[in-house]
Formats: C-alpha cells, structure tokens, sequence
C-alpha cells in the first residue's frame, strides 16, 4: 500500500492504494467516481474509458503507479454540467438503451474530436471500434458524434 | 381479478409502499435511482400519495413509480409514461422513480418475454385513471358540483365555468379521499392521447451521460465489502481443497470461505477481492461427465434422426406428402452455445442479519429471487425485500437470480453486507449460456406447391425446441413438428428471444431456399402461404396471418423490394414472436468479392408505439444483436470448460460491423406488444439470405465468419 498524489478531474486527490490497482478501481471504490465502467478488465470493451492528459486510455489497465502528474478527467469532469457537445448530442439522439457503456463511448468520442474536428465515417469508426455495445447503440453513437462534430 | 386489489386495497397497500420509498425519495437523488426532468427546479415540501403507482406533490409535480425492472428495453420511460397519460398531466412536471419489489401494489414485476408494456397496459393506464378520478372527485367535493360535470387538462381539474384547481391544490384532499375502484374509470380513447405515441428521451438519459451511480455495480452501503468467488473451472468439476495462504496476504482482504463447491473472497475493494481469488490455489475433482461440444453435434445430429412418440404437432399425413412430392428439400441447421455478456457483469448487494434480509441489485426476476433466497436461507418470504437497479443488459441472463443467491448466502456467512461482483471471465465462464441446438427441415414440393413440411430440432437442456403453431403451420396440409432434448450439466437458459433467436434464422433461410427451388419470389411465397392460413387455415391457427401479411408487404415496399439495383443484394425475412410481427429487408453489398451487410429495413406490427425514439432504438439494437451474433457468435465447450472467457478471443459486433436499421411502424390502435427481443430472430435469415442473393453459398450454420469472410 503506498500513498499517491493524483490530479482527477481538476482537483488534487490523496489515494492510498496498491501501486498494481488500475486507475478504474481507484476511482470507483476509493474516489467514489463511478460513472467509469468496469466491462473486461482487458482493454477489450472500452466501458472504463478515461482521458489521460486529454487522451483516451482504459482505466482498468493502467496502474495508478503509472499515473505519475498526468491529469485524470473521468465522465464526471468530461463537463461541469453536463453540456459537454458530445453529451448534448448523446441527450439530442436518445443514444443509451441500457446505457452501461456510454460513459465510455463518450469519453472515447470526446477523445478523438479533439484530435479530429470532423472525422469520416471511416475514422469515427476507427476510433470507436474499441468501445463494445451490447445493446447495439452503435447507429445512435456514431450520428451523435457527428451532430456534437456538426457533420451533416 | 388482481387488478380490483390492486385498487381496492390501495390505501393500505399505499402504506407499505410509502414505507419503501420514503427512503428512495430522500436519497434519490444523490444515489440516482430518481430523475428529475431539467426544467422542474422546486421540489415540492410535500408528496401525497394517491395510489402506489404514483404521488403528487403541492406544487404539481407527479412522482410516478416504475414497477418493472429496466434492462435497457426503455420501460422506466414508457412504463410510467403509460400512468401519466390517463392521469392527464405534462410529462415535464413528472419524476420517475425505479419502483421496488411490491406484489401488494405491482403485478408482474419482470423484465422478460417482451410482456412488460403487454401485461401492464390496462393496469398501468387504470393506475392513472384512477387516479385522475380521485382528483377530481376532490374538486368535486371542493367545488361541491357533480364530479361528472368536470374535465381535466394538462395537470388541472377544469370546471364547466373555466375554473381551474390544480392537482398540486389537490393532491392532499385525493390523498385522504375515496379509493376509487378500477370499474369506476374510464379510459381514453387512444385518438385522444397526448403523451403515448411522442417521442420521449429516456427519463435517466441526463444521470448516463454524466456518469451518475444508476447500476448494481454503483452500490455503496454503510459498512459494505466487496465479494470475489471463484467457482469451477469446468461443469462437472467439485471443489477437494484449497489454499489461501497467498490470497489472504493481499492487502485488504478480511475473510476466505468455502460455501458449496466455490470460495469466497472478501476484501475492502474490488481490487484486493479479484486479485486475492487469483492468488487462490484450489483443487477440484470430476464429478461428473466433462463434456464435449463435438460430442454434443453428433448426439444432436442423432436425435433429429430420431422418431418422436409424441409430435409437438401433426396435421394431415406428412409420409404420404413426401411419398407423392415431386421434389424433396432438406436442409440441417446449426447454432452453438452463447453467452449473455451483458456489459455490466453480474453483480449483487445482499444484507443478511438475524431479522431481515436486504437485496438490492441488477434483476430481471425480484419476485422469484426472493423466493429463491428466502428458501437458500430459510426464511419467511416477509424478511427479504428487494430493490432493483438499473441494469447494465438482461438479454435473459438476469432472469437467473444465481449471483444474487451467492450474495446472500456470502452476506450470511461472513455476517456483513457483501457487495458480490463477477469478473467478465466469471460472467462469461459461469453462465446460463443459450443452448446450442440443430434443426431438420424437410419440405415436399408437388406441382410447385409446398405439400408437407417437416420441423425436427433438437436442444441442450432445451425443453421443447421449437414453435410448432407458428407459421408455417395452418399454411400446409401436411406438417410434422417432433423436439428432442438433450441434457447437459452446462447451465442453459433463456437468451434474448429463447429458441426462436436461432430457429427463425433456420425456418427463414429453408423457406427463401425453398423458393428458389420452387421459382418464386421470396416475399411473394410467403404471402401465398400467409392467405391460405388466413382463408382456409389447416388446424389450430395461432397466429394473425393478415399482420404477418401487414409486416411483410410494409417491408418489401420500404426496401423497394424486387427493385434491381447494380451491386445490392437483397435477403427477406419474417417472423412472428413475442406476439410482435416483424419482416425485415437485409441489403448486402460486395466489397472485393466478400459481402457487407449495410442496412436492415424493418417493418413492425407491436400495436399503440408507446414512445417511437424508444422503440426505434429497440428496433436496431435487436436487429444489430441478431446479425452481430449470427456473424460472429462462436462458444463451445471442451471437457466442460467454456472455450472463450473475456472478449480478447470472443468477437462481439461493432461498430464498423453494424447496419444501419430503418424501423416501419404499421400504424393501428390495438394494445401493444413488446419490442425488447421481436426483431432479433429474423435479423439472421435476412442476412443469409441477401448472403445468397449476392451468390455467395447458402450458410446452414452459425456463426457464418466460420464459414464465409465477412467485411465488417
């Protein structure tokens, strides 16, 4: 157990963890943020999606002794009152039906446009392969992305 | 008969409720189960109860219960929305809270078989309007007039004169009045509603967009810790011993237990419980046979050779149809096992202490998991109570209340409330996978006409594996529908439209085949068949052809069926299930030779669409599901272990794989049926059959990746 000094959604944290406990368990069961997922444990399902410094990573297979001074931004600091483009878009399309994976869908989406201020079909897709919806939303994702993006 | 209690014992059975949710009220919002509409700024300082399903506050706002369990097919949206219709308020002045476990108030407090809006419709607009009646009887009496002589709108009880009271003004008098019996009201006619039939954001969409705890897995209780266990690694294995030296060294963890065949974990966090049950070092014995899924195919191969004594259904003589046919088809199909996945691991909050037992969590069964768990533990019914959460997915899989049986059993032995979570490798190794089955058909053509037909299937721990008054029963003078199952100590259960999610697949693909033999057109084939069940039915007719008639003209006219285009390659499908009547229209395009399904054009029979942007969405996810699972669902089983146990090797559809889906809503005013499943079972039939329309070799079984490259 080690103590760690972390920067989550623009505040600094004390956590006491075990340097092996990835940035998802840390948010959920010691911060209380649990609007990130825990889908696979493997990077393979995107449910646990977080920006690292503005970029997005799966929190379950980053160890918080890894996070050093970079800054964490989990759904709940995505935006202050939830007016980020993306969550408007996500409100405008109706996009959850069981709604498990959208944090993360978001978190990824949020991601890629800042990279890409209008990515293609091709590229949102590229982006968003990572991010598994069981309920098949993945229609509803990919319009919000472009109406949050304003491609017609 | 349970409706009348319903409303005649109101006032009592409003007690028991209200004991419930006074606590949901005061924690809803910060703990999420409750959604507050953005516009409504003022809570109210007082909430009156009228009946269980709903109360109403000073300032007129309406907190409407949700009775049945959310798994992401919308119902906490179209449910309530139900109630506030016939209670005539603005949807905007309404809360929506998650209803708990309460048989005295709520009948059928389940998420399955697509039933929830089929069940609930009268009880849920009769809720409404009884409710409505109590307010204006208040007005009534308050006016002191005739309660017939008065209207309402938008929220008021409005006099002859114009003058208006509202139902915040009279929420406390309603409250105090009368019961008003359910044969006392009466409902709309549905040309008068106003909010059924809108479109409708889904009433948590604020809460999943910014992450707020809506889930089980979101549970946090005073004093709780987290459950890890492990179970065997393979069916038909028992636990000899274990050793937990390692497990207990890591930090966090309080307590490791053996209960039954698998180990108990608890720890402090999620972490310390999933990393100590690796450190577990266990030893399990055979038990019984470890089985095999080639061991499986040939058995079931077997059985649909196999003469049934007792026929799911026989008209005419088949024997004599196939001894006189012309021509004879014959075709096998082949589904394997596969799990739920649901995106949200199967997790669950127990509490057991000497007087009560508190179950709270991610269930598509409350009211036969607190049977389940008061009979594990042998207590009274009484004792256990059960909340529900939002769900992360059902697809059936939260059907089986197992992981909150553990829960309680942990919780009882450990003497804390346990928090139980399952990793994805526990969710997908540990299921209640859909069986893996096989069909034969057999058709006998004489004179380009469909004369016999002859269904065979044949599933694991499957029950009766077919659908034998569904079409095309009716439509053929002789027809044969015989089952066998196999048994299998690997768990099996219902998955998202049970047997027909594979079966349509199968009767689908045989019927487009059979036209291409017989030289007809898909659709024009099945319509033939349709008449001859609706003009002159063979038998029992189960079905409404005139709907399947409805669905399948509907689709081929959206999709401009038989319309050539250069490239595009169309595949037909119909199929009636969950009492819904769905046709769907699968177009495919080739892409250096190998095909890519780029949209599904869906047409739906399902009633009153209750709320159209929820059922939209309903519409492609269920047809996403059936062709993402038909394309890529592959899970079998070697010496009784699970060949797949996270999705680094199970392929699940994505984003770049999905259709577009246009949904066709036939519009009439009959009550509504369900959506949650419906779409799924002919998803896979379109699919294969646009497959062979664009020359590809007809697939016979699933998964077709196996067989076939597929662009996604």
């Amino acid at each position: 157990m080690a103590t760690y000094n972390i920067k989550v959604n623009g505040s600094s944290r004390d956590v006491n963890a075990d340097p092996d406990t990835p940035i998802l368990w840390v948010l959920r069961d010691k911060l209380d943020l649990v609007g990130t997922k825990y889908g696979c444990g493997i990077a393979q399902c995107g449910a646990c999606t977080i920006h690292l410094d503005g970029k997005a990573v799966r929190s379950c297979s980053i160890p918080i002794s890894a996070v050093g001074s970079m800054e964490i931004t989990s759904i709940e600091g995505l935006s202050e009152k939830g007016d980020h483009p993306l969550q408007n878009a996500w409100k405008e399309h109706d996009v959850p039906q069981c709604g498990y994976c959208q944090a993360g869908q978001i978190m990824q989406a949020a991601s890629l446009l800042k990279t890409n201020k209008k990515p293609t079909d091709a590229e949102i897709d590229e982006a968003m392969d990572g991010n598994l919806c069981r309920c098949g939303t993945y229609n509803r994702v990919k319009a919000a992305i472009k109406t949050a993006a304003k491609i017609n | 008969m349970q409706k009348d209690n319903i409303f005649q014992t109101n006032r009592r059975s409003f007690l028991k409720v209200s004991g419930i949710l006074s606590g949901g009220l005061v924690l809803g919002f910060t703990w999420g189960s409750c959604t507050r509409p953005e516009d409504i700024i003022v809570m109210p300082k007082e909430w009156y109860d009228i009946n269980g399903y709903l109360k109403i506050g000073e300032n007129g706002l309406v907190t409407i219960m949700s009775p049945n369990p959310e798994i992401g097919q919308n119902v906490k949206t179209s449910m309530p929305m139900i109630i506030a219709e016939e209670l005539d308020c603005l949807w905007k002045n309404v809360i929506v809270e998650q209803g708990a476990l309460n048989t005295d108030v709520f009948s059928r407090q389940v998420a399955g078989g697509s039933q929830s809006l089929r069940a609930g419709w009268t009880s849920l607009r009769t809720a409404g309007a009884t409710a409505r009646k109590m307010l204006v009887n208040a007005a009534a009496q308050q006016w002191e007039v005739d309660p017939s002589t008065l209207k309402t709108e938008e929220g008021f009880v409005v006099k002859e004169t114009g003058e208006k009271l509202s139902y915040g003004d009279l929420a406390m008098a309603a409250s105090k009045g009368e019961p008003v019996k359910s044969e006392d009201v009466q409902l709309k006619d549905p040309k008068d509603f106003k909010i059924i039939g809108t479109e409708t954001s889904n009433v948590d969409l604020e809460n999943i967009v910014t992450g707020k705890p809506l889930f089980g897995i979101d549970t946090k209780k005073e004093g709780m810790a987290y459950a890890s266990v492990m179970r065997p690694p393979s069916f038909g294995q028992k636990l000899v011993s274990f050793n937990d030296a390692d497990a207990r060294s890591v930090s966090g963890v309080k307590d490791v237990f053996q209960f039954g065949d698998k180990i108990a974990v608890i720890a402090d966090s999620n972490w310390s419980a999933m990393k100590a049950k690796k450190a577990l070092k266990a030893e399990w014995t055979d038990e019984g046979t470890l089985e095999n899924t080639e061991a499986h195919d040939a058995q079931l191969l077997a059985l649909l050779n196999t003469k049934s004594e007792t026929p799911k259904r026989k008209d005419g003589d088949v024997d004599k149809a196939f001894a006189e046919a012309d021509e004879i088809l014959e075709r096998i199909y082949e589904a394997p096992f596969l799990p739920h996945n649901c995106l949200e691991p199967m997790n669950f909050f127990a509490h057991v202490t000497d007087d009560k037992v508190d179950l709270l969590g991610p269930i598509q069964t409350p009211q036969w998991t607190r049977g389940n768990v008061a009979k594990l533990l042998n207590r009274p019914e009484e004792q256990v109570s059960v909340d529900m959460t939002r769900m992360g997915g059902g697809f059936g899989r939260r059907l089986y209340g197992d992981f909150a049986e553990e829960a309680a059993e942990i919780s009882s032995i450990a003497k804390m409330p346990i928090q139980l979570q399952f990793t994805r490798e526990d969710d997908m190794t540990a299921g209640t996978y859909r069986p893996a089955s096989k069909y034969k058909f057999k058709a006998a053509i004489k004179e380009g006409k469909l004369t016999g037909y002859h269904l065979v299937g044949a599933g694991v721990n499957m029950g009766n594996s077919t659908r034998e008054d569904n079409f095309p029963a009716s439509a053929v003078e002789n027809y044969l529908v015989e089952s066998h199952e196999l048994k299998s100590n690997i768990t099996t259960g219902a998955w998202r439209a049970p047997i027909t999610n594979f079966l349509a697949f199968a009767e689908q693909a045989f019927f487009d085949e059979l036209a291409t033999k017989i030289g007809k057109d898909p659709v024009e084939f099945r319509l033939e068949l349709f008449e001859r069940a609706k003009n002159n039915p063979v038998g029992k007719l189960d079905y409404d052809p005139e709907k399947s008639i409805g669905v399948i003209k509907l689709a081929a006219e959206k999709s401009n069926w038989g319309t050539k285009i250069d490239g595009v390659y169309q595949g037909f499908s119909a199929y009636y299930s969950h009492n819904t009547y769905v046709a769907e229209v699968a177009n495919v395009v080739l892409e250096n030779g190998n095909p890519r399904v780029t949209n599904v054009v869906c047409a739906i029979d399902c009633g009153i669409v209750v709320n159209p942007l929820g059922a939209k969405n309903q519409v492609e996810g269920g047809v996403v599901d059936g062709i993402g699972h038909a394309m890529f669902g592959d899970f079998s089983f070697k010496n009784g272990r699970a060949n797949h146990e996270n999705f680094g090797t199970y392929k699940m559809i994505r984003m770049s794989d999905a259709p577009a889906v246009e949904a066709h809503f036939v519009k009439n005013t009959n009550d509504p049926t369900g959506l949650g499943e419906p779409t799924l079972p002919p998803a896979g039939g379109a699919l294969a059959n646009a497959f062979a329309a664009a020359g590809r070799e007809r697939l016979y079984k699933q998964p077709f990746i196996q067989q076939i490259k597929i662009v996604g």
